[in-house]
Parts: C-alpha cells; sequence; structure tokens
C-alpha cells in the first residue's frame, strides 16, 4: 500500500535519510524504530508531505506522492499525529475531531452559512461519527473541555481520534506511548488492534518502547544516521547485532 | 424545541435593537446619528478584519486600501453625471465611468465584489508569506492603492478626492448591513469552514496534516473579510458624503485594529461591543483636540491628544489584557442564560451563608 | 566627449551633469536609508520583530536637535551628540516597556504594541512639538556649493555618504572582531541557545536596539541637512521605506540593509529623474520593490532561508 523508493532527505549539508524503502501492507502494523535522531520523524515527514524528498519517491496505492502538499496526501488516506502532540489548544475536543472530517466536506460555503439542509444533514454526519470516534477513545465526557485542558494520556488519545476522523487508511502514529507505564502499554497495544480492526486501517508506528513494538508490530524497519540497518520480523530484528549495537553504541 | 428557542429570542432583540435606533433617529440630533451610523459601519469594519486577524490568525494591514475600494467604487456608482462633471474640473473622468450608474443596494454589492476581487489579485501572492511579512506586504499593497488613487485623476480626481456623494446612508441601511454581517460572521463561525480556519489559527501545520487546504482557507477568510472592508468603506463614503485618498491611510487601519484588540481577537460579540465604545470614545474625546468651556473657562486642547490616548490604550490592552473584553468567547443567549443562572445561584448561596451565621450566632 | 554627452543626452532626455548631480543625491539619500535600514534588521534579526516604532524614533532624534539649537540655543555639535543620547535612550525604553513583557506573547501582539508605540510618538510629537512642519538648523558648513565641471552639488550631498560608510566601518568591526559582537551574531542566529551559553540575552537585545536607534539619530541628524523641513509625522514614509529596504536586502543582514538602502534612495530617484511624470508613484517605488522581492526571492537579496521544524 506505501511503498517509498530510495528517499532521500539532504539539508544543505546534512543527509537526514539516505535511500530509504520502507513497504507498508494492507492491514498491516509496521515499526519503524532506531535511536534518537535516526531520521524516522524525517521519514514521516516526507511521506506526509511536509518534506520534499531530495531523489527517491514515495508510492501510496501506487500513486506517486512525492512532493504532494500535506493536505492532499491526507486526502489520499495518511493521517498522522505528532510528536509533541499539536492539538488545537484552544478549542474543545468535539471541535478537534469535526476540523479533521473537513477535508471530506461537499457542501459549498454558501450552503453552510444559509443553512441549507444538505448542509445541515451533513454536519449532522460529521457530528455523530465524531461522537461515535470520541466514544472508541474514551473521551466522550470531555467532550466540552479544551483541548489544553486534558491530561498528557488523554491528548494522545484526542490526537488519534483526530487523524482518524480523516477517514485514512494509512496511519501514522509518531511514539503513541511515550510516558506510559506497562500496564498501559498493555492497554495500549489492545487500543491498537481494536482500532486496526474496526476501522480496516494499516499503522505505521515510530516508537521507542520496545515492548510494544515487539508486542504489536509484524514488520520491523530500523534505521541509524538515516539509513536502514535491519529489516524483518520482530524476532529477526531483536536479535539483530546492528541493531543492539546501533542502540548500545560500540566501543 | 431549543433551536426554535433560541430563534425567536434572536428574532426578538433585533427587532428590539431596530425599533431603539428607529426611535433614536427621530429624537437625536444629525450628529448623535451620524455616531449611531460609524458604530455601525465600524461593525462592519471590525468584523471584517477580526475574521482575517482574529479568526485565522493572518496579520493584515491592508484593511484602508479595501475600505477605499469600496468607498470609490460605490460613490462613482451613486454619483448622478452631472456631479461627477463638476466634480472632475481638472481632469475629465473616464467616459464610462461618468455614465456607470447604480441604485444604492447594487451599489454596495458591486463594492463588496470589486473590493473581493482586488483582495483575490493580492491574497495569491501575499498569503504565503508569514505573519510579520504579511503585515507589511498587505500594508504596502494598501499604500500603493492609496497612490495610486492620488494620482490617476481621469478615474478618481485624484487627490482633490470626490464631493457631493449621494448621503445615502442611514441607520437602515448602516446598520441593517451590519446586522447581517454579524449573522453571517456567526453562522460562519459555528459552521465546518469556521472550525477550519480557527484550526489554522491554532496551529497551521496541524490543520494542515488534518488534510485543510491552508492556501485556500486563508484566501476565502481574506476575501470576505476585504469585502466586508469594501462594504464599510462604500457606506462610510455615501455617509460623509466627500471621501479623498488621504483618509484611507494607515492611521484607518490602526483604528479597526484598535476595535478589534480591545474587543478579542476571535470574539464576534467582543467586536461588536467594542466598535460602539470606540467609535464613541473617539468622537468623545474630540474635546481633547480641540477647545472646551467648562464652566466660564476655557480649557485648550492640544491635537494629536486624542490618539496619544488610544494608543495607550492599545498598548496597554495588548500588554495587560490581551484577551480584549472578550477573549475568543461569544456573547450568546447560552452564555447570557448562564449568567442568569450563576448570579441566582450565587445569591441563593449567600443567603443560605447568612442563615448559617444567624444560626451559629 | 561632446558626442557622448550627447548621445546620453539624447537618450535619456537628460545631461551627463544633471545625471551626476541626481545620481549623487541618489546616494546621499541612499546613506540616510541605509542607516535606518540597519536598526530594523538588526532587531528583527534577533527578535523577529518589525520595530515599527523606528522610523518615529528617527524622528525624535531629528527634533532633539531642532529643540537644542532652535530653542535652547545650543551649539550644533553639543545638540547632535544630545540627540544621540536622546534617542538611544528612548529606544532602550521602548523596548523595556513595550516589547520586553510581550517576549513570550504572540508575534501579532508585539507587532500590535509596535504599532502603538508608533503612533504613541507620532501623536506626542505633534501634541508636543506641534503639527506645522518646522525648519532644521542647517550650519553653514553643510550648505556650501561645490561646483565642477558643470555640475554643483552641496557639501552636504559629500558629507553623508563619508559619514554613513565610516559608521559601517566600526559597526561592521564591532559586529566581527569584538567578543560582544559575536554574542549579538550568536543572540541572531539561535535565541535559545545563546541563553543556555550564558549569554546575557536581555542585555544583547537592549545593545541591539540602542545602537540601532543611535544609528537611526545619526541618519536622522544629517536628513535634516538634507532635507531640513520636519514634521512630527516625518517618520513614517520613510520607517516604512526602510523596512523595505531591509527586507530587499534580506532581513536579520547588516550588509543586506545597507545594499537594499542604496538600492532604494538610487533608485528611487533616479525614476524620478528619468520619468519626471511618476513622480507623484515616487512613494510607490518602495513598496512594488518590496512586492516583486517577496514573489521571487522573500528571504532577500542576501537572505538565507530558515524553515521550520516539525
Amino acid at each position: 500500500m506505501l511503498k517509498t523508493k530510495d528517499v532521500t532527505v539532504q539539508f544543505g549539508g546534512l543527509t537526514a535519510l539516505s535511500k530509504l524503502n520502507i513497504e507498508v501492507e494492507e492491514n498491516q502494523i509496521v515499526g519503524l524504530i532506531g535511536p534518537n535522531g535516526a531520521g524516522k520523524t524525517t521519514a514521516f515527514n516526507v511521506i506526509t508531505g511536509v518534506y520534499k524528498p531530495t531523489s527517491g519517491k514515495v508510492y501510496f496505492e501506487d500513486n506517486d506522492i512525492s512532493g504532494k502538499k500535506p493536505n492532499e496526501i491526507t486526502k489520499c488516506g495518511i493521517a498522522r499525529t505528532f510528536q509533541n502532540i499539536r492539538l488545537f489548544k484552544d478549542l474543545t475536543v468535539l471541535e478537534n475531531i469535526q476540523i479533521a472530517e473537513h477535508l471530506r466536506i461537499k457542501s459549498s460555503l454558501p450552503s453552510a452559512i444559509l443553512g441549507f439542509s444538505s448542509y445541515k444533514n451533513e454536519e449532522k454526519e460529521m457530528h455523530e461519527r465524531a461522537i461515535s470516534l470520541l466514544e472508541e477513545v474514551g473521551l466522550l465526557d470531555n467532550i466540552k473541555d479544551k483541548a489544553s485542558s486534558l491530561p498528557y494520556g488523554k491528548q494522545r488519545k484526542l490526537e488519534i481520534a483526530r487523524a482518524l476522523a480523516t477517514r485514512p487508511k494509512l496511519l501514522l502514529l509518531d511514539e503513541p506511548a511515550a510516558g506510559m507505564n506497562q500496564s498501559e502499554t498493555m492497554q495500549f497495544i489492545s487500543f491498537i488492534e481494536e482500532l486496526k480492526r474496526k476501522h480496516k486501517i494499516s499503522v505505521l508506528m515510530i516508537e521507542h518502547h520496545m515492548q510494544l513494538v515487539m508486542g504489536i508490530c509484524e514488520k520491523i524497519w530500523v534505521l541509524d544516521y538515516g539509513k536502514e540497518i535491519a529489516k524483518g520480523l520482530p524476532k529477526e530484528v531483536q536479535g539483530n547485532k546492528a541493531v543492539i549495537e546501533a542502540y548500545l553504541g560500540v566501543d | 424545541m431549543k433551536n426554535r428557542q433560541d430563534m425567536l429570542y434572536r428574532v426578538f432583540f433585533i427587532g428590539l435593537l431596530f425599533l431603539s435606533l428607529f426611535y433614536l433617529q427621530k429624537t437625536m440630533d444629525s450628529y448623535a446619528v451620524r455616531i449611531i451610523n460609524l458604530c455601525g459601519i465600524y461593525i462592519i469594519l471590525a468584523l471584517g478584519l477580526n475574521l482575517i486577524n482574529g479568526f485565522t490568525g493572518l496579520f493584515s494591514l491592508g484593511h484602508a486600501g479595501f475600505m477605499a475600494i469600496g468607498a470609490y467604487t460605490s460613490a462613482i456608482l451613486t454619483m448622478p453625471e452631472n456631479v461627477k462633471v463638476v466634480n472632475f474640473f481638472m481632469k475629465p473622468m473616464n467616459g464610462f465611468l461618468v455614465e456607470a450608474n447604480a441604485p444604492f443596494v447594487v451599489a454596495l454589492v458591486i463594492a463588496m465584489i470589486v473590493s473581493g476581487l482586488i483582495a483575490l489579485l493580492i491574497g495569491i501572492p501575499a498569503l504565503r508569506l508569514r505573519d510579520d511579512y504579511l503585515a507589511i506586504a498587505t500594508l504596502g499593497f494598501s499604500e500603493i492603492i492609496r497612490v495610486v488613487f492620488t494620482n490617476t485623476y481621469s478615474v478618481t480626481n485624484g487627490a482633490l478626492g470626490l464631493k457631493m456623494i449621494p448621503t445615502f446612508t442611514n441607520i437602515w441601511w448602516s446598520w441593517g448591513s451590519a446586522v447581517l454581517v454579524i449573522l453571517f460572521m456567526f453562522s460562519f463561525s459555528k459552521s465546518s469552514f469556521g472550525r477550519a480556519v480557527k484550526a489554522i489559527r491554532e496551529d497551521e501545520v496541524a490543520a494542515e496534516a488534518m488534510g485543510i487546504d491552508l492556501f485556500k482557507t486563508k484566501l476565502l477568510a481574506f476575501v470576505i473579510g476585504s469585502a466586508f472592508a469594501g462594504l464599510g468603506g462604500a457606506l462610510l463614503g455615501n455617509l460623509i458624503g466627500t471621501i479623498d485618498p488621504a483618509l484611507f491611510r494607515f492611521t484607518l487601519t490602526f483604528n479597526i485594529l484598535l476595535i478589534v484588540v480591545i474587543g478579542g481577537m476571535g470574539s464576534i460579540s467582543g467586536s461588536v461591543i467594542a466598535a460602539v465604545i470606540v467609535t464613541v470614545m473617539m468622537e468623545a474625546l474630540r474635546f481633547l483636540d480641540e477647545s472646551v468651556k467648562i464652566g466660564g473657562y476655557i480649557i485648550e486642547g492640544i491635537p494629536g491628544l486624542r490618539m496619544v490616548v488610544f494608543s495607550l490604550i492599545l498598548m496597554i490592552v495588548v500588554i495587560f489584557y490581551s484577551e480584549g473584553l472578550m477573549g475568543k468567547k461569544e456573547l450568546s443567549i447560552d452564555s447570557l442564560k448562564e449568567f442568569g443562572k450563576s448570579v441566582k445561584a450565587r445569591k441563593i448561596h449567600h443567603r443560605a451563608q447568612q442563615k448559617d451565621v444567624k444560626k451559629n450566632a | 566627449m561632446e558626442m557622448l554627452q550627447s548621445f546620453f543626452l539624447s537618450i535619456t532626455g537628460m545631461s551627463v551633469e544633471s545625471f551626476f548631480q541626481h545620481l549623487s543625491n541618489g546616494i546621499s539619500l541612499g546613506s540616510l536609508y541605509a542607516l535606518i535600514a540597519i536598526g530594523y534588521t538588526m532587531v528583527y534579526g534577533i527578535l523577529r520583530l518589525i520595530n515599527f516604532a523606528h522610523g518615529d524614533i528617527f524622528m525624535i532624534s531629528i527634533y532633539s536637535v531642532f529643540y537644542g539649537v532652535a530653542v535652547f540655543a545650543i551649539p550644533w555639535p553639543v545638540a547632535v551628540v544630545l540627540s544621540i543620547v536622546i534617542t538611544v535612550f528612548l529606544g532602550i525604553s521602548i523596548e523595556k516597556t513595550a516589547y520586553r513583557p510581550l517576549r513570550n506573547s504572540s508575534k501579532i501582539s508585539i507587532l500590535i504594541s509596535a504599532i502603538g508605540v508608533s503612533f504613541f510618538l507620532q501623536n506626542l510629537a505633534t501634541v508636543v512639538f506641534g503639527g506645522r512642519p518646522k525648519a532644521y538648523p542647517v550650519p553653514e558648513f553643510f550648505s556650501r556649493i561645490y561646483n565642477f565641471s558643470g555640475i554643483s552639488i552641496t557639501s552636504v550631498t559629500f558629507f553623508i555618504p563619508i559619514m554613513t560608510i565610516f559608521f559601517l566601518f566600526v559597526l561592521l568591526n564591532f559586529i566581527n572582531h569584538t567578543k560582544t559582537g559575536m554574542a549579538m551574531r550568536a543572540v541572531s542566529r539561535d535565541y535559545e541557545a545563546s541563553r543556555l551559553m550564558a549569554i546575557d540575552v536581555d542585555f544583547i537585545i537592549m545593545l541591539t536596539f540602542g545602537i540601532g536607534s543611535a544609528l537611526a539619530a545619526i541618519g536622522g541628524i544629517m536628513w535634516g541637512l538634507k532635507y531640513p523641513q520636519i514634521s512630527p509625522f516625518m517618520g513614517v514614509i520613510p520607517g516604512l521605506k526602510c523596512f523595505i529596504a531591509a527586507v530587499i536586502g534580506g532581513i536579520g543582514n547588516i550588509k543586506g540593509a545597507v545594499l537594499g538602502g542604496f538600492m532604494l534612495g538610487i533608485g528611487e530617484i533616479l525614476i524620478v529623474a528619468f520619468l519626471p511624470s511618476m513622480t507623484g508613484y515616487r512613494d510607490a517605488f518602495a513598496f512594488v520593490l518590496l512586492i516583486l522581492i517577496l514573489l521571487v526571492k522573500p528571504q532577500g537579496l542576501l537572505g538565507e532561508n530558515v524553515s521550520e521544524k516539525v
């Protein structure tokens, strides 16, 4: 479904990514791991259109999406969360979700302003979809709260729900389990599996929590210094010498 | 049902508003009536700027330029031919424009359309720039418009300006338009499109990642807001009866910016309230600039003092009360009900406290 | 020689002598613009703030000299020094009261505050000095006219570029070869990292405003020599133009500000000289240039690209 072909990203003299070849199939959960600064978020940024690849291409469902604008790529079916949580802070939980539904809107501005029933019906549908998403992530009680007033864990959930509201086929999660403890991580694993099942999506995940990665990912890519140093099934990657060295450092 | 009830409240308020305005128009002198008209016009201008700066988070300083476009368009379309000929005594007016004429409502609509179109032209290149650059670029365009108007004598009569513009603007036009703009803004704010512009204000990167076309959405807000500026300018021209390019200097944009900041960037009701307050204060504080007679003494006014006071107010508000009057919140029927409830609740609580005190005494 | 001259005249409609006269005027004006533009570019480089009030600080410096000489009968050189002191003090005070409290607020807030300060100064000047234009005191030394080969140029027109080059030299040496100058460059590059490196950022910012204001004062003092009619709103248009000059050259870049200033000054004068019918559009020239640069190379002629980290 998603395929990057020899994607290289350079900023001036710095090469952030070098000939990256990642693949994500339908209904698959893939992990992207590596030490800090390995280029994982850069990979996300290239896939979602924030950066243009210096060379190489990104394909989604056999379409070349390299260099397209982020909103176009989201429309194609790729949604993401951010490492530093970028919610719409001063807006309510509900509004955060509703905004993510805007891209699929069919009504025009005049019909919205004049309150045509075609728009009112669409608004109702969007509202209902938002409610069901919030129910799924357990945020229904916070519906009128400001996004910035939520505790950290709930903010993460909101960000995921918001990304889901764009009705993606592929969900990119950037360190979704950051700051979670053991039991929370276990809950998170079943949460993601439920999402995958219910929404029939694939997930590409950047994570540092090995427990989560090994527990849920069907395939893993490992990056270091912008290059791929290993890929394969969790068991294969776990035992891979290069991976261990990258994380622990070599004398 | 709730919606029905709210609708009735709204109709009631609007009706009440127009009744009071009608009464005021009949009873007050022409000076006061003019101020009331100005209030209505400034509501429109403030809401236009608020849409761009407050709701979408852009920073446009070009409002005066679009006002000029609207004012001149409406003036040219409403002035009868003979008046035009008299005005353009230095250089004859462009033939097509001399003949161009339209009823007031059409002139207003065309003024909005022309302003909107120019905004579209300016927005397409300018909106690619980030905040502070956008500010300077829009300011630059506004100045270019002013300079062009000052120099194209065959179209605008240049620095001489236009006189004897038919004074069609009365309370119905100014406040009627204002009410329509207010209704539009509330409707827009509640809609998905309104949420989209607010998302851009909150976090552009996240908004784009959630599928919002930044450029198109920003352009939409910019064009609509500037069209409102054109509407306000047109109403202004047909209120005062004379316009010239010097009227549309940056100072005018500053005054509207002041209103939006005081009212709260992102609040419709804030802009409405602030527009009325500031317009009235601008007139009321005129005495600072002119001499005033109190008792038997004449206190000399100093020109410029009024603006000194206003710039201080702007700075104080932006430094200490950055949220302005209303922040991003709205005065709505619900919020008024909530307020009423909380007052009631406080009274009951207070009375219960007093009872306790008496018991324990 | 004569042939070249008539050739020139036929193409441009202007004699060679006139051309050089206009050119020297343009260089003078360009120098003044450069001095003021540096203040804008330095402040923007550090704070990412368009100091709208800069043009009005320039105006205050001019009025300070006027008041010193015309009202308090202070000798000109003393008035000049006093003017610089007053202007520097004003610039630093503005930073402390109107900008520092908003350093952590949104960009728009601080921009609005800057606009507020600008309007405040203009109208305060109107209140205190009166709105009617006054005549700047020009010492005789500056009105001397020099003639050579048919061109007559006032001494001022030489004096200004020479002084500008001198101060530029001093400034660039300071920025590039002193420790404090290095600190200023560091803060301009990376605000947060500089704080971590134990650089007293508040002091550096104060210094930036101080230097910028001093240069604006010097520019103002010399401006009055060339254009002796002064009024409270005289800083508005030059201020705007000088910010535009800074943008054209590459905002944050001192050499860029100088380049932009000269481009604007020379361009403005020559356009009006070659196309007298465009005199009314003289002020629009700067804005048109601005729009062009923002469309073609927004980071300015000598500027570099800065992108946001996601």
